[in-house]
């Protein structure tokens, strides 16, 4: 953001390395214009799908259903009707997206709280306390990050459904849960999923923590928990933070884990869910889709505008640092 | 107005249960490892002072005792966490593989039927190329535009922004994503005045409207065109910062040397950012064999655009035929395995470096 002009990386136009032909002065501007014309037309594509469902879901129904969403600039007509519709509507295809927004955020906070601390527990006990077997607990943790979703989702259904028994002696009874109850079972899927990641990412963090200093602590004789708590807990906030955006998103987003865990109905289930039910029934009825869409976007864009600083170095520390 | 709050508040009264549900198991465990080393120190203490009273103290058995202690409590930290992945990693993982050498009720046992069905149905040996598509196209598009664009408005007026403009579908979930795209595909019959961007375009430049998501092949590359245009952002950041890392004396070097932006991009930005792109290529690739939630929503897989991991959740969820479910659970298992080895040993050279 220091140069005047947008211009490829390294030809940073100083006085210095101005190319002196006429020829190479002229193959430069080319390059930055091209390079210019070329990230603005990414840009618009982008942006330009967003924009356009934004415009749509202020759009009267028949508007939208005969008429381009570009008419609106000629043609301005703007409506709440949608939204009033599908948050609120009283008829069973109208979305009542309200009640699943709902859902939406009850499972969405105890499937964050409970993966981040206790991947900070391990992460700090991987990375600072010294047990046998240290190494191969990690490795295995990481490896698992390969283990897709799907081939998890089976057993752990009947492991709801049917409880444990091993040769005709029940281990552990089904859980048998109804209604809002199988929430437990999203938070429990979300977390224990979650779980490897949250460990890789953190565990970064941790173990690049001064060695000095937890001796330090050691030696005034300070115990692993009180360490952990008053040392490694405030200084890996930022981490703690990163990965909580991340996992909040992932959860808000979800669309497969709530599918088999939460069921359909408006007890429980997301409004993801409810969107994809709904595109799939009423794929017509675009002033619903479009703003139902839009409802269901609109949380976790204001989450990653305002912490997106927080989210990049998230991002960054699991892939970059390795 | 229908929207009821009795309604909505057994499901607030669950996400009170919860969060007490996670003070109780965080904080009683912070609590059980805060008291339990006191109790055993104040034991400890105790017996020392009983055998400093008897006579000599037995050597050996105090020095290994501390180390005993550390491995308790890497136990405690690591408790809820090794449960929970046992649970809900591993032996579910384990029982998909066992699942998948049985029949659909999970009864019988069938050997290799199911991985054979896998090869041998029209439909499925179309789904696994369908899927082939996505993960050679998407990594690769997505990455070369997301590396395209990361160079070009690095160090531009307008940067931040421009970024967030490109990272902003990363926070929209698929399903939205798929929302917004079908509605820049929708169609409606010629003559009609068109509602569908794409559409809209095509018929600007005197083409006849079509129905693109019914039609194979090309319903899958615009269902890919969704997933690029999410993945791009992420590809764009993690590379932008790489670029950022490349040391000044490098770029000032070549620079001195005189040359152009072109051999600048091939000969110092690529290879410097050699290991970020690794990277990124791999969790895209990644991402791209587990989707789901696009085919599901913009075409719920049918006109041919279907791939393994939603064919997965109709074959186990919906025809209940789990034995032929895990076996494509299995097999995707079985795709990711190599890129995975892949990445733990370029990170290994890594740090070996």
């Amino acid at each position: 953001m220091t140069t005047a002009v947008p211009v490829r990386a390294g030809t940073a136009a100083t006085a210095t390395d101005q190319p002196t032909t006429v020829g190479g002065r002229v193959r430069k501007r080319l390059n930055s214009r091209t390079a210019t014309v070329v990230s603005i037309v990414i840009a618009v594509v982008w942006t330009l799908p967003t924009f356009g469902l934004f415009i749509s879901s202020f759009r009267p129904e028949d508007q939208i259903k005969t008429t381009g969403w570009w008419t609106f600039f000629s043609d301005p007509q703007f409506t709440l009707e949608n939204y009033q519709q599908v948050l609120f509507g009283r008829s069973s295809s109208s979305g009542q997206l309200a009640s699943y927004f709902v859902n939406s955020v009850v499972i969405t906070i105890p499937s964050v709280l409970f993966p981040l601390a206790f991947a900070a527990l391990a992460a700090y006990a991987l990375a600072w306390i010294n047990f046998r077997g240290r190494d191969w607990i990690y490795i295995g943790i990481f490896a698992l990050q390969i283990v897709p979703l799907q081939m998890a989702l089976v057993p752990l259904l009947r492991f709801f459904s049917q409880g444990v028994s091993l040769g005709g002696v029940t281990l552990m009874p089904a859980w048998d849960l109804a209604d809002e109850q199988r929430f437990v079972q999203v938070w429990f899927a979300h977390t224990c999923f979650a779980l490897p990641l949250a460990i890789f990412l953190l565990h970064n963090f941790v173990s690049q923590l001064p060695r000095d200093l937890m001796e330090a602590a050691r030696v005034d004789g300070a115990t692993h928990p009180k360490i952990f708590r008053t040392i490694v807990l405030p200084l890996i906030t930022p981490a703690i933070a990163a990965f909580g955006i991340f996992q909040f998103l992932w959860v808000w987003n979800d669309l497969l884990v709530a599918l088999i865990f939460a069921g359909g109905g408006d007890e429980t289930a997301p409004m993801t869910v409810r969107l994809a039910e709904m595109a799939g029934t009423r794929g017509s009825e675009w002033q619903r889709l479009t703003s139902g869409a839009f409802v269901s976007i609109v949380i976790p864009l204001i989450v990653f505008l305002s912490l997106q600083r927080y989210f990049v170095r998230g991002l960054l520390a699991g892939s970059v640092k390795g | 107005m229908n929207f009821d709050f009795a309604d909505e508040a057994p499901k607030l009264v669950m996400l009170l249960y919860g969060l007490v549900a996670f003070v109780v198991v965080v904080g009683g465990l912070l609590l059980l490892l805060d008291v339990v080393p006191n109790w055993f120190a104040r034991r400890r203490e105790a017996r020392l002072v009983a055998v400093a009273d008897a006579g000599p103290p037995a050597g050996a058995a105090r020095a290994r005792r501390p180390r005993r202690a550390e491995g308790l409590f890497g136990l405690f930290f690591l408790l809820p966490t090794v449960l929970l992945l046992l649970v809900g990693l591993v032996i579910p993982a384990i029982r998909t593989v066992v699942l998948s050498f049985m029949d659909g009720g999970s009864d019988a046992w069938v050997g290799l039927r199911n991985y054979g069905w896998l090869f041998s149905q029209d439909e499925i040996v179309r789904v696994l190329i369908n899927t082939l598509i996505w993960v050679i196209l998407v990594p690769l598009l997505a990455t070369t535009t997301g590396l395209l664009y990361a160079v070009m408005v690095d160090k531009a007026r307008f940067e931040a922004v421009a970024k967030s403009l490109i990272f902003l579908p990363m926070a929209i979930s698929f399903v939205g994503a798929s929302i917004i795209w079908r509605f820049v595909y929708a169609y409606r019959g010629e003559g009609q005045e068109q509602i569908g961007l794409l559409n809209q375009v095509v018929v600007w430049f005197g083409g006849e409207p079509r129905q693109w998501l019914q039609e194979p092949p090309l319903n899958t590359l615009l269902l890919i065109v969704i997933l690029i245009w999410i993945q791009a952002g992420f590809a764009m950041v993690v590379l932008s910062a790489a670029i950022k890392a490349i040391p000044g004396d490098i770029v000032e070097a070549a620079r001195l040397d005189g040359v152009t932006p072109w051999q600048m991009f091939w000969q110092v930005t690529l290879p410097s950012i050699r290991p970020a792109l690794i990277v990124v290529v791999v969790t895209i690739s990644i991402g791209t064999l587990k989707v789901f939630d696009i085919v599901r929503t913009a075409t719920n897989g049918n006109f041919d655009t279907n791939v393994i991991a939603s064919e997965m959740y109709n074959q186990a969820f919906r025809y209940g035929e789990t034995g032929q479910g895990s076996a494509l659970a299995v097999f995707l298992f079985v795709l990711v395995i190599p890129i995975v080895i892949y990445q733990i040993r370029n990170l290994r050279k890594q740090r070996e470096v």
